[in-house]
């Protein structure tokens, strides 16, 4: 009898485990991107480019462009803030208001996120400074989500 | 040298007698412009621009007097929300007047009121017996205090035959995911903002000052509506709602871009009091025609959800955004017309990387009451080429659809703020 209550005890213990190891494969693995060769449109493409468009230009009132707004053009920690912890302020964007919610993209690594900006501030139209990994990181290390 | 002179001058004067009279006949009857005012219509129909708002011209009515009301997305530079053009009899209109001082897409001329929502609230004004608002100045404040988000924030409505007023709350949630559009972000449990978005509310149309607990949840798991109308032929509630978005920017795994672009269905819903469309447990797939639940809630792109969801009386090819629903009373267009409904969907974006669909004008054609046969492309060209509906760069969308007291039908555009009418040319 005993042993019985054993062996119910072990199948019970092993299904638990399996269960366990079921919800471990169910949380999906993070993508990862090869960090030799993180290339800014490539991000742009994966993460970006469904909201706000092969071309930078959005979506009219759902999700804001990118060509020459202030947000991208202006303060770089902003802008960095952005990607971090996504956007969903009811603030107007250059005289226009865009309602879809930007999720947090803080997934992304400092490198990726440095690419994927210098991207942006680089095509589109937009001609400006660079966005280095060092910036990524400093803001990184300050952030705090509201 | 005098002869020929003289001959000039009745040459001339003929001429001039002719253009006056040519002109006086087409001012006095409603004619298409020459481009058709840049639409591709089916054979038989014309089009004209009746007027330009300059404005986020959202939805509209047009009165049997001829005058046009136009609900602006924001209020204008001068701080004024609902437009008032009046028809002269070319079909050509000017802005007669202009009041309000809300935005919102709603607007609704039943039973002697003008009804117009804001982003929370529905108000209504008294009419004449020319249907012109008496008091713009001072609106009746039937609902107050609706929830809004930033996103699905309008408030559509439309009104029954007795006395009750059906009203948008849409949700604030693409798939109420904890982290709303997040890669790999579960859905909440229960996602318990159901209980005051995210479906159909009834209130009384007559009695002011009501919010939640003043009306009833007459249908829930319905994302969003912009489209809604009533179906006057089975006395019905009919809806078209806002699909789901991205399905590949949160489950890269389990669809591919191409997939996420047509899925899901943009679905037509009859609605009866109790009914559940799903959201967001489900969504309908239109490829598979079946009901599957959402990833959000571990589905996987094939399991099918819970059968206590209703089925949509019909769907259409994905993320499409339909802005507006109306059924076709009218007698000018061809009887096959009759009882259908149109469709305004306003144009795609989360199709990208693939190329963006909608910008058009759908009939869908319907025998007692139920969609019957496919729909067709009853009127295009909004977007000004092949190539700015690909890009989703379009020069105007189609936001809003009206039924003038002719059967004209008329379209409102939201991107540059054109006024449509479409008329029936050919003689029957």
């Amino acid at each position: 009898m005993q042993k019985h209550l054993i062996a119910i005890f072990l199948i019970f213990c092993c299904i638990t485990l399996m269960g366990q190891v079921k919800t471990k494969s169910r949380a999906r693995p993070q993508p990862s991107v090869a960090p030799s060769a993180v290339s800014g449109k490539g991000i742009y493409e994966k993460y970006c480019l469904t909201c706000h468009q092969a071309d930078g230009g959005g979506v009219p009132n759902m999700n804001p462009p990118l060509i020459k707004t202030s947000y991208v053009l202006g303060d770089r920690s902003r802008l960095i803030k952005v990607v971090l912890n996504g956007f969903s302020e009811s603030v107007d964007i250059d005289g226009e208001s865009y309602s879809n919610v930007m999720p947090a993209h803080d997934f992304l690594k400092d490198q990726e996120i440095a690419a994927v900006l210098t991207y942006v501030r680089k095509n589109f139209t937009n001609k400006t400074t660079a966005i280095s990994t060092a910036q990524v990181k400093a803001v990184r290390a300050i952030n705090r989500k509201k | 040298m005098k002869n020929n002179f003289n001959k000039y001058i009745v040459l001339l004067a003929g001429l001039a007698v002719s253009i006056m009279l040519y002109s006086l006949k087409t001012d006095s009857e409603v004619v298409p412009d020459a481009d058709n005012a840049g639409l591709k219509l089916l054979d038989g129909f014309g089009a004209l621009k009746v007027a330009e708002t300059a404005a986020k011209a959202r939805h509209l009515v047009v009165t049997p007097q001829g005058d046009i009301y136009v609900k602006l997305a924001r209020p204008n530079k001068e701080g004024k929300s609902i437009l008032v053009f009046h028809e002269a009899p070319n079909g050509k209109a000017e802005l007669k007047t202009s009041f309000g001082n809300y935005g919102g897409t709603e607007v609704y001329l039943k039973n002697g009121y003008l009804y117009a929502s804001s982003n929370t609230e529905v108000f209504r004004y008294k009419v004449n017996d020319k249907n012109e608002v008496i008091s713009p100045d001072q609106p009746e404040k039937l609902i107050t205090g609706l929830k809004a988000g930033r996103q699905h924030e309008t408030k559509s409505f439309t009104l029954d035959n007795d006395g009750n007023i059906y009203v948008n709350i849409g949700a604030w949630f693409n798939s109420c995911q904890e982290k709303d559009r997040g890669l790999h972000s579960p859905g909440i449990p229960g996602c318990p903002i159901l209980d005051s978005m995210g479906g159909v509310w009834q209130f009384k149309a007559d009695k002011l000052n009501q919010t939640y607990g003043d009306g009833v949840r007459y249908a829930t798991g319905l994302r969003n509506m912009v489209g809604m109308d009533w179906n006057q032929e089975v006395n019905q509630l009919f809806v078209m709602q806002h699909g789901r978005d991205n399905l590949n920017s949160s489950w890269p795994e389990l669809y591919t871009s191409k997939q996420s672009a047509e899925l899901p269905a943009e679905c037509l819903y009859a609605l009866k009091k109790g009914d559940n469309a799903g959201w967001p447990y489900m969504y309908y797939d239109q490829l598979q025609h079946k009901k599957i639940q959402a990833p959000e809630y571990g589905g996987d792109g094939k399991k099918e959800a819970d059968t206590k969801f209703i089925d949509p009386a019909a769907a259409y090819p994905g993320h499409m955004a339909p802005n507006a629903l109306l059924f076709y009373t009218g007698n000018q267009f061809p009887a096959k017309y009759k009882n259908g409904a149109f469709i305004a969907f306003h144009g795609s974006w989360n199709r990208a990387p693939e190329p963006q669909a909608g910008y058009f004008v759908v009939f869908q054609p319907f025998k007692n009451g139920k969609p019957d046969g496919n729909w067709e492309v009853f009127a295009d060209g909004f977007s000004g080429s092949p190539e700015k509906t690909a890009a989703g760069r379009a020069d105007h969308r189609p936001c809003g659809l009206a039924q003038g007291a002719d059967g004209s039908l008329y379209v409102t555009d939201d991107s540059k703020g054109t006024i449509y009418r479409i008329i029936y040319t050919k003689k029957q």
